[in-house]
């Protein structure tokens, strides 16, 4: 059918446009040019090594892991809890509840991140790493609650039922039965808020207190009308953390999977 | 009434009203402040703020840059990403999975490598400009960065998986048999599409169209990377009200109104829609 041929030719046209930018960024990485662009001009690791010694990347490097591991841990615990009491319980105001906890999603960020700065100046606390954390938890926040709250919805009832008329506490339930169960979603929530905060560049830009800077934020300091080759050496190597790791770990969990059957 | 439910929500709770409610209203109140010099604000319920929004022209080109640069966006996501949502819910490809996993790995990446990629591909020695000149198109490279063409490409890049995402969500909904039995009722594939299929993936459609245009209209990363003096947004004016001026009680200000701008967008759509749809792309 010619129609269908026209829709797959427009299919592949919309995924190059998507993906064509990115794997020019992930070639330039290797280019052995001195400047960020094109043309190529051979193959080398040379920026890698520059990017490893540049002290100001490396420490917003650092910047950016620490907080994105502890939105994480913040957003998924908050977001976990919060899932169960809506998804297990009947109490009045849900609707409303559930709303204003995906919330941080329908405000614009710079609206969020504008409003938290002023009213907690107005509370005399500066931009601190602190304020970072909480910020990048609650835009991470929604995500987590949609994604734990989907996988909730699956795991049947009857479980923990079981388990609390034999005896165990509702805690021990929690730790027992519906943990292990919401595992998968709790890994994706996790890696869902990991990925928001060390991405994050909007918001940052406001909260972010003077000298410290996070891997966006840095970039976006280093760009000046041109693209440094540092800059596609250090695209590539956020790729692969934000990316490559999901997928390995995505795969791994497929392949063990399938050996225990 | 039982006690458990709150205290599973009382940690969340109390931060989404510490850290979003209370500091949403209360940029409303501290856009009556008035600004005295760099950084310094004085306590007061004075409209010098709101008048300045309402009279100065600077302002309402804004307003309207953000709401023409917001509606192209969101048109064309639309346009773009309907077909590749169509193809990736009815093909019979058997890899159908990897079009998907493709779909939501933009998501992962960076948004400011993919913002400043198109720097290489649209740059004076970006790929385009090297390719047409190998070809013996042009002589000299074309200047083609730093306009609102970038800038709409750059928002178009970094949205597109929304939209196609909420649209094939929304078809691969959609009962199989629907479409067939228009054909033996005499119509046409086109009218099969048009009557059948695609008013039954409206409310994914809409759904993109929500995310794309909230989006859109709340940035100002992506103009200031990919455009040029002339191309700012809304945001743009917040970005320097607050890092720039230091005028806190005009950021807030700005802020309010495009809380209230593009919350009325969204107060619009749950009512005609609901919210659910928006959440069904998780799933």
């Amino acid at each position: 059918m010619r129609a269908w041929g026209l829709i797959r030719l427009y299919t592949i046209l919309v995924y190059v446009f998507m993906f064509a930018p990115i794997a020019v960024v992930l070639m330039l990485a290797f280019n052995n040019s001195q400047f960020g662009g094109f043309p190529i001009e051979g193959f080398s690791l040379r920026w890698f090594y520059k990017l490893a010694e540049n002290e100001a990347i490396v420490r917003a490097f650092k910047t950016s892991l620490s907080l994105g591991l502890l939105t994480a841990l913040v957003a998924t615990t908050i977001g976990i809890l919060a899932s169960l009491a809506l998804v297990r319980y009947e109490f009045r105001g849900k609707d409303l509840i559930t709303t204003m906890l995906i919330s941080p999603v329908l405000v614009p960020e710079t609206v969020l991140a504008v409003g938290l700065l002023i009213f907690l100046r107005w509370l005399h606390m500066p931009r601190s790493f602190l304020l970072l954390l909480l910020g990048h938890s609650i835009i991470a926040l929604p995500f987590v609650v949609l994604v734990v709250q989907a996988r909730l919805v699956g795991i049947k009832k009857e479980y923990e039922e079981a388990a609390r008329s034999l005896g165990a506490s509702p805690f021990q339930t929690f730790l027992t039965i519906t943990l292990p169960l919401l595992l998968p979603a709790v890994f994706a929530g996790a890696l869902f808020a990991f990925t928001i905060s060390f991405d994050n560049i909007t918001a940052t830009i406001f909260w972010r207190p003077t000298g410290m800077e996070t891997v966006p934020t840095q970039i976006f300091g280093m760009l000046r009308n041109s693209v440094s080759p540092e800059i596609n050496a250090l695209g590539f190597v956020m790729i692969v953390i934000t990316v490559g790791v999901p997928l390995l770990a995505g795969a791994l969990a497929r392949y063990f999977a399938r050996k225990k059957t | 009434m039982e006690r458990r439910p709150w205290i599973l929500l009382a940690p969340a709770l109390v931060t989404i009203v510490m850290l979003v409610v209370v500091p949403m209203s209360f940029i409303l109140v501290y856009s009556f402040y008035e600004n005295i010099d760099l950084a310094v604000d004085r306590v007061a319920f004075q409209f010098s703020n709101w008048q300045a929004l309402f009279l100065d022209n600077y302002y309402r080109i804004a307003i309207w840059k953000t709401l023409r640069l917001s509606v192209i966006v969101t048109v064309l996501a639309a346009v773009l990403g309907y077909i590749p949502a169509y193809f990736i819910a009815m093909t019979k490809f058997r890899q159908r999975w990897l079009l998907l996993l493709l779909l939501i790995l933009p998501f992962w990446i960076s948004f400011i490598i993919r913002t400043l990629s198109w720097i290489h591909i649209l740059g004076n020695q970006g790929a385009l400009n090297g390719l047409l000149q190998w070809l013996g198109v042009i002589d000299a490279p074309l200047q083609m960065m730093f306009t609102e063409a970038t800038v709409i490409v750059g928002f178009l890049h970094v949205f597109l998986p929304y939209m196609i995402l909420n649209v094939y969500v929304s078809l691969e909904g959609i009962d199989r048999n629907l479409e067939p039995a228009a054909r033996t009722l005499g119509a046409t594939p086109w009218q099969a599409f048009l009557e059948v299929t695609l008013p039954l993936s409206l409310p994914g459609l809409a759904a993109g169209c929500l995310l794309v245009f909230v989006l859109t209209g709340g940035s100002y990363v992506t103009p200031l990377i990919l455009g040029g003096p002339s191309d700012y947004l809304f945001g743009n004016l917040i970005h320097d009200a607050v890092v720039s001026e230091l005028n806190w009680p005009m950021g807030a200000t700005l802020s309010f109104t495009l809380l209230v701008l593009l919350g009325a967008v969204v107060v619009a759509y749950s009512r005609l829609m609901g919210l659910n749809q928006l959440s069904k792309a998780f799933r």
